[in-house]
């Protein structure tokens, strides 16, 4: 068992990475989708072969699936709703003089 | 454009194009032959890449020899319309696909001799060579890290596993002499300075093979004869049949466009 | 939380609100179940789709051709990943669900059972083929299960270059030589027909469409997918000179649709109950690859036990 609870795999099945890549423009990683394999060097060709033939990205990062802890739906409201009532985070919040570009 | 060649110089070219598009074409066929039946998704689709890679360096090589031939034909008639005696690659790129770990041997030990021979290549006083080679070479690396990485996997995996990668290098090793063998060609081409020489070339891919062999707990194989023939037309049984395959349609209906 | 109705009631309320379920969000035991159907159908089909079409890679005509099919072929395997690993978030590893093929328990799409005889045939698969699917997945990639919706989006990309090069090949083979036009025109008259079914039997006869329509999973009809198939493809057909092999195709001034003569459900239900004409060879061609991958996948294995037992992901 992985220690979130869900079970292993029993079947000799390849243990499953999730893969980020990075677009060419430096823009941040973002979840592409996931591979099996069996070791992070194989994950991360397999992460190249398979979500990176169009020429999508510059970098790869490979997780094994397992190592993430993800936010539950649970959490959902305590857990962003603090966010939303603060809109002096947000540029909109302040006002700027008519005509002027800021 | 590249300047003016001497007629024999121009002819050892367009055979030594011949040579490393035909090695590639034949090569990624019997790759492309995986896709649909690698033992998983993620290696149909990271074969398939390869023979891709490799059929593309070949339209690139082929379509120069088809340019510094200047007899009108393209990459296409040099692929479709030549018979096998005319056909230039090793013996070891036409050999059946075998299983996983004949293909995967045999990609590791051709990848390997194809990257020390790009890296020379592009150097290449000949600007159009030069290019190809090097695009080559990047991809070339890549190919020489995914099947090293499968060799040591398979070789130092199970006892199964380890058996059919040992048979396989057995089986190939007598075709890897055949990659580094230089006759007039190469010495024709090096002594107009079109190429640098690449006698260096067999022992770094000795080193870096046996390094990869070692890792692998696999065990290199005693050196003995090493076939030949080609280079010069002279093929296995094999390539014949995979030639009737692949030229079916361009023979089969002539002149027509596809 | 139980399957309470509360729960189905808050549950369906997200789905109306446009909200997308994510793995981890409380779903019916219903959708879950009713998820892995359908999205390991659709893989296994991709990778089932591969072998007719992988037929011809090695006799492709030139060597554009050559590399445009096997890049066409490779992305299959793509969408098969991608889905299998959609599939996978709702708690069903890759290995059950090819087990669940390769026994024959779960289905694919029957237009893979049929055979590729001709390059035509190759053009009419891109043409028809994916061009039904890139119809099917575009609404699709609105699913109302975020892996899934995100799968379809990666993989309509994809799509359009497959549809292209199929209907490119039909263009040539359609202006070329009288044995190339016969050729496109029989291969037009086989994959037609059976390019109609993909798109499932009528909704009134189709015993999960309304469940999964109430749940957000699909949202058009099946026989809405099918007309607009039919609306887009008949102008294609008449650009380039094909017959579709349908007597009654003619425009409804009424609908402003195509009316297309009645689909044959009998050899639908013939082919997906395993009568199609591979159903054996297309099963048995992947239980092969599987088997002879065993050892391959077992060493890979064994390699990462003894090297990295350290860091081995799913070993905790
Ligand atoms: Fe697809
Ligand atoms: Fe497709």
């Amino acid at each position: 068992m992985a220690d979130d609870g869900t079970p292993a795999p029993s079947d000799g099945q390849w243990p499953l990475w999730e893969v980020f890549v990075q677009p060419p423009r430096g823009e941040p990683f973002e979840h592409a989708g996931s591979v099996h394999a069996v070791d992070a060097e194989s994950a991360l060709q397999n992460a190249r072969d398979v979500y990176t033939r169009r020429g999508e990205a510059v970098n790869i990062w490979v997780v094994p699936t397992a190592a993430i802890t993800a936010s539950t739906p649970a959490d959902s409201g305590p857990f962003f709703d603090p966010g939303n009532d603060k809109p002096y985070r947000h540029p909109q919040f302040y006002s700027v003089p008519r005509g002027v570009r800021v | 454009m590249a300047p003016a060649l001497d007629g024999p110089v121009q002819a050892a070219l367009v055979q030594y194009l011949l040579r490393l598009g035909d090695d590639r074409l034949v090569l990624g066929h019997r790759l492309s032959e995986w896709c649909g039946h690698a033992p998983i998704l993620e290696e149909d689709i990271a074969l398939a890449n390869i023979a891709l890679d490799l059929v593309g360096q070949a339209t690139l090589f082929l379509g120069l020899a088809g340019a510094a031939e200047a007899a009108g034909r393209d990459a296409d008639a040099l692929a479709y319309l030549r018979e096998a005696i005319d056909f230039r690659n090793v013996l070891l790129a036409e050999l059946p696909k075998g299983d996983f770990a004949f293909t995967i041997v045999r990609q590791f030990l051709f990848s390997v001799a194809a990257y020390y021979r790009l890296e020379g290549l592009a150097t290449s006083s000949h600007g159009d060579l030069a290019g190809i080679a090097g695009k080559a070479l990047k991809e070339t690396r890549y190919h020489v890290r995914h099947s090293g990485e499968w060799v040591i996997r398979l070789g130092d995996g199970t006892s199964e596993s380890h058996t059919r990668t040992q048979a396989a290098l057995d089986a190939l090793w007598r075709y890897t002499g055949e990659m580094f063998l230089a006759d007039d060609v190469d010495a024709t081409l090096v002594r107009a300075g079109v190429i640098p020489d690449l006698a260096t070339a067999e022992p770094k891919w000795l080193a870096q093979v046996t390094g990869v062999i070692e890792r692998a707990t696999l065990a290199v194989p005693p050196s003995g004869y090493m076939q030949r023939g080609g280079r010069t037309g002279r093929h296995t049984e094999h390539l014949g049949i995979m030639l009737a395959e692949m030229q079916i349609l361009q023979r089969s209906y002539p002149g027509a466009k596809w | 939380m139980p399957d309470s109705p509360d729960a189905i009631t808050e549950f369906e309320a997200r789905i109306a609100a446009g909200e997308t379920i994510e793995p981890k969000d409380w779903m019916p035991d219903r959708y879950r179940k009713q998820l892995i159907r359908m999205m390991s159908q659709h893989a296994h089909s991709e990778v089932v789709g591969m072998l007719p079409e992988g037929n011809w890679i090695t006799r492709a005509p030139t060597l554009r051709r050559k590399m445009g099919l096997l890049a066409k072929v490779q992305d299959e395997a793509g969408h098969g990943l991608y889905i299998y690993c959609g599939t996978e978030t709702l708690g069903v590893g890759r290995a059950e669900l090819v087990d669940q093929l390769l026994t024959g328990k779960a289905k694919y799409s029957s237009i893979f059972n049929y055979p590729t005889l001709t390059w035509a045939d190759i053009g009419a698969i891109g043409w028809f083929v994916d061009g039904a699917a890139i119809v099917n997945q575009t609404m699709l990639a609105k699913a109302s299960y975020g892996p899934y919706a995100r799968a379809m989006v990666r993989i309509c990309k994809e799509e359009n270059f497959h549809k292209r090069q199929g209907y490119e090949i039909m263009a040539t083979l359609a202006a070329g030589t009288p044995e190339q036009k016969r050729m496109a025109q029989d291969a037009v008259n086989r994959w037609w027909w059976p390019s109609l079914m993909m798109f499932g039997p009528s909704d009134k006869d189709s015993p999960n469409s309304a469940e999964l329509t109430r749940w957000g999973v699909k949202r058009k009809g099946n026989d809405e997918l099918r007309q607009r198939f039919v609306n887009l493809t008949v102008a294609q057909a008449v650009a380039i000179d094909l017959k579709l092999p349908d007597p009654e195709l003619r425009p409804d001034p009424a609908t402003g649709d195509w009316h297309f003569g009645p689909i044959d459900w009998d050899e639908f239900s013939r082919v997906v109950h395993g009568d199609g004409p591979l159903n054996r060879e297309r099963l048995a061609a992947r239980r092969q690859a599987h088997s002879d991958g065993e050892w391959v996948r077992e060493a890979a294995s064994a390699y990462a036990a003894k090297h990295t037992a350290a860091a081995a992901p799913a070993a905790a």
